[in-house]
């Protein structure tokens, strides 16, 4: 059964050499798409084992799949596979060069996001994290205009130093290590209770590793690349690198998190990442109030709701079940929006929110699912992203942070009021004086994807069995109890 | 006899790296400065091959001739990668003169000197006690960074701050496992082969390298 830890890895590189053997082949541009379904079966499957009580390793223990990994595994090919079907391209524009570049680098990212989720050891996390940012690089400049070369330029610079802040954590983190027995990168054996790691170096290690972390993960005021690279970049790849690549930057803070407990307890992070959380939160209100690009406005978008996990995951062991809920239904949620912003873009020809006007009246086909899905992002049950912040903010007072989930409980608000008012400025009104129209009623793309991510994100939060014993299992791997 | 030599040659070998650091703010021709970044590379895996013997780990001097192809040789070849003629006309114009430049490189040098030995105690072993010249390198990386204006001498930047890592890694835990010594090198050359791309696609788009500007984008 272990073959299926390599599944995800193999899988996508096959896809990607594939791609760029098929040349000229409208085919070509389902590669993404394969990609993700692959990554999607074998993190189904692994769940489906830890449930059974098994936890896979291969590789001499390179790989290892527990709930948490499992898990995250899942959500990676879910989102790829909404944000890839819903940005599936024509298969006229698949048969040039780019494209076959464009699809094997999609198919890279989904690897590399999946080495981060699955490696033992946080050395391999570590360079899993940066080579995404090395698939995503091109993508990101795709256009090659002047915005998205200074967007590209931007995102790789701040991406790979922050990404090194990391590796001096980590390096850090193993000469504590081998001041023990056993020198070692590997986080199961680093998060044993009795190693008597040397806590000065835990310290810094931990802290260089997680504000390396959340450079990549969209934290304020490490944030200043995202709404660039989010906003530049194609629409499925903004979908990914919202959806998903964030979250597997905090699954990256969550496994450091674990280490860093066990040693100086969880006071030191906890300041840390909710200063961090607030600044986020802080810094989408603010930006999001008169936010003029739709593309943008779903980047603050998402570090507004990084900021809230990265609360969560300060909180600790009573918020992270929804924290891991959020990061799937952020993950879905973010990847329909963005889908449907580049379909609203390619027929509106403008980023701008106040061109785009009365969308429900003239294009009802885009503009229902974005209302639906805006409706979602803002925390409107019954998606799952209403019961994660609820979940958060009360595990919040219960562990006596009531002052920092108070105060996020007030940026939302501000954030909730910004997203509703532009929202209304782009879909609710009427239509020009006097221009004829007729009321467009296609989605511009596959409906399925869409229909899917909304209605997973509708239903999942009410499924106890497995989804909330998977949730469980998962925040017990980072309690170090299993 | 190696015994009596050892600590001379740690302190030589990271007494070149510190040096190459401050003359990389001192000098202002993106050609020098690659020259110093090899200088630079073949320090590093000298300081690797040091400390390999002296700890009879076969291992580690595979590591220093991997340091040596990657950061003395491919790197500075592939930023050196264009008409020689072009590339010797190209001085950067810093944002910081150069005098003050280097009595911040001086202030960094002493604050991780202190950081360090505050922090961590310096130990008694001699890679311990050159332990600070790591980090003094990842601040000067930052201040090279931070003060530069063109696309190429951020890189050399971003590279400096990698060389600090690796020489703090070295010098506190006799390096880190030669897996993630392989990934990291090759994640290093990847970026910066696409920030080389970038650079050459920036020169063609907006008829020059100067990285201020790009300010299109914002809020």
């Amino acid at each position: 059964m272990s073959f299926v830890l390599w599944i995800p890895l193999v899988g996508p590189l096959a896809f990607a050499g594939l791609s760029l053997l098929l040349r000229g082949s409208a085919h070509r541009r389902f590669v993404g798409v394969a990609a993700s379904s692959a990554v999607l079966v074998s993190g189904l499957l692994l769940v489906s084992a830890v449930l059974d009580g098994a936890v896979l390793e291969s590789g001499g223990g390179m790989l290892r799949a527990d709930a948490l990994s499992a898990y995250m595994l899942s959500v990676v090919g879910a989102v790829g596979l909404i944000s890839t079907w819903g940005g599936l391209s024509s298969a006229a524009s698949s048969r040039t060069r780019d494209a076959a570049g464009y699809e094997a680098l999609i198919a890279l990212f989904l690897a590399a996001m999946s080495l981060a989720v699955l490696a033992d050891s946080i050395g391999l996390m570590w360079a899993a994290v940066e080579a995404t940012t090395i698939a995503t690089a091109f993508l990101v400049g795709h256009h090659r205009t002047r915005r998205s070369l200074e967007a590209a330029w931007k995102y790789v610079i701040l991406g790979s130093v922050g990404v090194a802040i990391a590796l001096l954590g980590i390096v850090l983190i193993y000469a504590a290590s081998v001041g023990t027995d056993t020198p070692t990168l590997s986080w199961v054996l680093l998060s044993q209770a009795d190693l008597g790691l040397d806590p000065a170096l835990i310290t810094a290690g931990g802290a260089l590793a997680v504000l390396g972390f959340a450079t990549k993960s969209g934290l304020a005021p490490m944030h200043s690349w995202l709404p660039d690279a989010h906003s530049q970049a194609p629409a499925p790849v903004s979908g990914l690198m919202s959806g998903v690549l964030l979250s597997v930057a905090l699954y990256a803070i969550l496994r450091v998190q674990s280490i860093t407990n066990l040693v100086i307890g969880p006071e030191f992070l906890r300041a840390m990442l909710s200063i961090g959380g607030l600044l986020s939160l802080l810094v989408a209100a603010s930006l999001l109030i008169c936010q003029r690009d739709y593309k943008r406005m779903l980047a603050y978008s998402s570090i507004e709701h990084m900021g809230l996990m990265a609360i969560g995951v300060a909180i600790g062991p009573a918020a992270l079940p929804s924290v891991l809920l959020y990061i799937l239904g952020h993950g879905l949620i973010k990847a329909t929006l963005f889908v449907i912003s580049g379909r609203i873009l390619k027929v509106e020809g403008t980023p701008v929110i106040s061109d785009v006007r009365a969308l429900l009246v003239r294009r009802p086909g885009l503009a229902v699912p974005w209302l639906i899905a805006m409706a979602a992002i803002v925390g409107f049950p019954p998606f799952s992203i209403f019961f994660s912040e609820v979940g958060i903010i009360m595990a919040g007072w219960s562990v006596g942070l009531g002052g920092v989930v108070g105060a996020a409980l007030v940026l939302l608000l501000v954030i909730f009021a910004a997203f509703t008012r532009l929202t209304v400025q782009m879909t609710i009104g009427a239509p020009p004086d006097g221009a004829a129209f007729t009321p467009d009623y296609s989605a511009h793309g596959p409906r399925l994807p869409i229909i899917l991510a909304l209605a997973t994100t509708a239903t999942i939060a009410f499924v106890a069995e497995p989804v909330g014993i998977l949730l469980l299992q998962a925040t017990a791997v980072l309690g170090g109890t299993k | 006899m190696f015994e009596t030599f050892y600590p001379q040659l740690i302190g030589l070998c990271t007494g070149a790296l510190l040096l190459t650091s401050a003359l990389m703010v001192w000098r202002h021709s993106l050609l020098a400065s690659i020259r110093l970044l090899a200088l630079q590379g073949a320090a590093l895996a000298a300081l690797v091959a040091v400390i390999g013997i002296a700890e009879g780990e076969s291992e580690l001097v595979l590591v220093s001739l991997l340091i040596l192809s990657v950061k003395g040789v491919g790197l500075p070849w592939v930023l050196a990668h264009q008409s020689k003629a072009s590339i010797k006309q190209i001085q950067e114009s810093p944002r910081l003169n150069p005098t003050a430049a280097l009595l911040a490189v001086t202030l960094l040098t002493i604050l991780s000197y202190v950081v360090v030995s505050r922090v961590f105690g310096l130990g008694d072993s001699e890679t311990g006690h050159a332990a600070p010249i790591g980090l003094a390198m990842v601040l000067i990386g930052f201040l090279l960074l931070i003060s530069r204006r063109r696309a190429r001498s951020q890189l050399i930047g971003f590279l400096l701050l990698d060389n600090g890592i690796a020489t703090i890694a070295f010098l506190t835990s006799g390096g880190v496992p030669i897996l993630l010594e392989f990934a990291v090198s090759l994640d290093v050359l990847l970026v910066v082969l696409i920030l080389h791309v970038f650079a050459g696609r920036m020169r063609t788009k907006f008829g020059g390298t100067a990285v201020d500007q790009l300010r299109e984008l914002h809020d």
